[in-house]
């Protein structure tokens, strides 16, 4: 049963293993475990970003491609909600409709943008997906009449996933179960089974061929696997489930706007996640994942902490601000690229 | 007289994409109604493009060079800008008095301060981010882009998170007006400076011995290395170069702007790589035509179609790329 769910790929690490098993546990059990809205924010953003960075992770980590164009797909899925759902009325069709559009969508463009540039040089598409991206991001917030321009739109749900409805009269260990909990839910499956498709895709022959062409294009071309049609599938591939987390986003938040989805600051956050996680491990993604998003959401108290401790000595309180918490992430970063180029989860693989 | 016979022809320049230029001013001109609004649009249109030319013109040739692509060089654009900010406000007497001349004294200090500040940080950066990483493409975007976020947020504790005004020196602001037609005095500066850093560089390239070493190494990096030259020290060179020409190139568009924001780089390095891909990866005379193309092109359609502008550079690159798919002037090795 386990193997099946993980196509096969086990952790392989004692200490990974505890620490995926905590994770899991934490955000199945988040509602429970941690109640408050804040908390549960982050534990379904989580849910969310291990879904794209896995995704990402596809490209970078297995193919070797570096695209830019990533969190361009994440906001097709996030926008195809917001405006069907605001256009439609909140029900399920429009919800279905919706993601169905953008779906499609996604995988056009990731067709269009890989077999009109992946034939080149990584540095030339990864050029290309930066220009096409942020080009997308410009024209989301200004085709403000469709997409709600820079304030995004904010709309409704179907009635089950709303937070005034209670679906229990009684609390359920002391929580109230209502549409917040159920959206939670849905967020957190679709998340996970998305991840295990993910984990059986790069464990399939396919992802093998994936990573022949990430180590040696020119020989897996050699043995006859057409590297540009590999290239454009796992582009198409990663797009349509960088969307998927997108649509889930879409679900939670139940507001799309430029800054939550389609901004470049998110694509740098997508990149240090799957660099400090570990490249080339789909495990890398919930590790790195996990860490930055808790760091997003809580380092910056620590580091608050930390700069009043430090308040009499110059220049280290503006170092420790809690708003330089990216700069420490970003130390971390390079230092990750140079010394454990596969992350924490290398790391804990190789000990 | 044999000795000329002998050797080898000159290449001859490829002058189609030349041509564009007029083509696209000339194709301009029926969509615009008035020849003055025209005349203006035009001149503001090679001024964007010589400030964009000025921040192109280094990474291009440290890739051509050395096959590496710097993902941070937008920071040392910000960096430039910011230096700018710290030399130009404080001096705020010399900027705001009548004369031409101490305006001037005030800018070219601003200019000489952020370019010797984006050069030795430029050192630092090549020593310590991207030595290690050469021949690595996907480290390189990696570890670039992780030298943009440090970069961006070391900028945030130096000079604070906000957006910072900075005005144009009093004897730069205002128009020339011939008759209909108004053009800005900061623009003709900014042609006068873009044209004076292509002359320079021109020079070099094709006038001194070294600018042959560089175009040489362009061409085929280990034949110059079998030949007993450290290209790595020549590269070094560059890189340190084009870092400071993207430091002046930060205060020239901070002072076209008027504001900068640690966001500032980033946003102008699109339009950077999308000229350095439109002239073709490592080629600075692409560049240079890159540049214009894409400064009119800006120009034309933000006054015809606000909403599509940058669309429009996005779609001239798709053009030029399916014309010519390693660019306008295609460096021989790749």
């Amino acid at each position: 049963m386990i193997r099946t769910l993980l196509s096969g790929d086990y952790p392989r690490s004692r200490a990974l293993s505890v620490l995926l098993l905590a994770i899991l546990a934490g955000l199945a059990l988040a509602p429970f475990v941690f109640p408050g809205t804040r908390s549960l924010d982050v534990a379904a953003k989580v849910c969310v970003f291990i879904l794209l960075v896995a995704s990402y992770d596809l490209l970078l980590g297995y193919t070797g491609i570096v695209s830019f164009a990533h969190t361009m797909f994440f906001g097709i899925g996030a926008y195809g909600v917001a405006i069907a759902v605001s256009r439609l009325g909140p029900s399920w069709g429009s919800l279905v409709l919706g993601s169905l559009a953008a779906l499609a969508c996604s995988a056009l463009l990731a067709l269009l943008i890989g077999v009109l540039s992946l034939r080149v040089k990584t540095i030339f598409f990864a050029m290309i997906t930066l220009a096409v991206a942020s080009f997308f991001a410009i024209l989301a917030s200004q085709l403000s009449g469709f997409t709600g321009g820079e304030d995004g739109l904010t709309y409704k749900l179907p009635e089950l996933l709303l937070p005034g409805t209670k679906l229990l009269q009684a609390p359920l260990a002391g929580v109230e179960i209502n549409g917040k909990i159920v959206s939670y839910y849905l967020v957190f499956f679709a998340a996970a089974a998305l991840f295990l498709a993910l984990l059986r895709v790069v464990n399939s022959p396919f992802g093998r061929v994936l990573q022949a062409i990430r180590e040696n294009d020119f020989r897996a071309e050699a043995i006859g696997y057409r590297s540009v049609f590999y290239r454009s599938a796992a582009n198409c591939v990663a797009a349509l489930a960088a969307s998927a987390a997108g649509i889930l986003y879409a679900i939670w938040l139940r507001y799309a706007g430029p800054d939550t989805t389609l901004s470049l600051d998110i694509m740098m956050d997508v990149l240090l996640m799957v660099v400090i996680g570990g490249m080339g491990t789909m495990y890398g993604a919930v590790v790195g994942a996990t860490l930055f998003v808790i760091a997003q959401n809580y380092l910056q108290d620590l580091m608050k902490l930390a700069s009043d401790a430090a308040a009499g000595i110059p220049f280290v309180p503006a170092l420790l601000h809690p708003d330089r918490w990216l700069l420490w992430l970003g130390i971390l970063f390079i230092l990750s690229v140079y010394r454990f180029p596969a992350g924490i989860v290398g790391k804990l693989r190789s000990k | 007289m044999s000795q000329a016979k002998d050797a080898l022809p000159r290449a001859s320049l490829d002058k189609i994409p030349l041509v564009l230029i007029p083509l696209i001013a000339v194709a301009a001109l029926p969509l615009i109604p008035s020849l003055p609004t025209w005349v203006t649009l035009t001149i503001a249109g090679l001024a964007m493009g010589m400030m964009i030319f000025i921040m192109a013109s280094g990474l291009t040739l440290v890739f051509g060079l050395m096959d590496v692509m710097n993902f941070a060089h937008g920071a040392f654009i910000t960096i430039g800008a910011f230096v700018a900010t710290s030399v130009l406000l404080p001096l705020a007497a010399w900027t705001e008095a009548d004369k031409l001349w101490l305006n001037l004294a005030a800018l070219l200090s601003a200019i000489l301060a952020a370019m010797v500040v984006a050069g030795v940080l430029g050192l630092a950066f090549e020593r310590v981010i991207i030595k290690p990483v050469y021949g690595q493409h996907l480290k390189q975007i990696l570890i670039t882009m992780g030298g943009l976020i440090v970069a961006e947020q070391s900028i945030h504790v130096i000079w604070g998170p906000d957006i910072i005004g900075l005005p144009k020196p009093a004897a730069l602001r205002g128009s020339f007006i011939f008759g209909d037609i108004a053009i800005e005095k900061y623009r003709v500066l900014a042609v006068i400076v873009g044209l004076a850093v292509f002359a320079a560089m021109f020079g070099v390239l094709n006038r001194t011995r070294i600018g042959l070493l560089i175009r040489a190494g362009v061409e085929d990096s280990e034949m110059v290395e079998a030949l007993g030259y450290r290209i790595r020290r020549i590269f070094i060179g560059v890189f340190v170069a084009g870092s400071a020409l993207a430091g002046l190139g930060g205060v020239m568009w901070a002072l076209y702007q008027e504001t900068v924001s640690s966001a500032m780089g980033m946003q102008v390095m699109i339009l950077i790589f999308i000229v350095i891909i439109i002239g073709g990866l490592g080629s600075v005379g692409g560049c240079f035509i890159g540049s214009l193309l894409v400064g009119l092109m800006a120009n034309y359609v933000g006054f015809l179609a606000p909403k599509i502008a940058l669309g429009s550079n996005i779609l001239l690159m798709v053009l030029i790329l399916l014309w010519r798919p390693q660019g306008l002037y295609p460096v021989a090795k790749r």
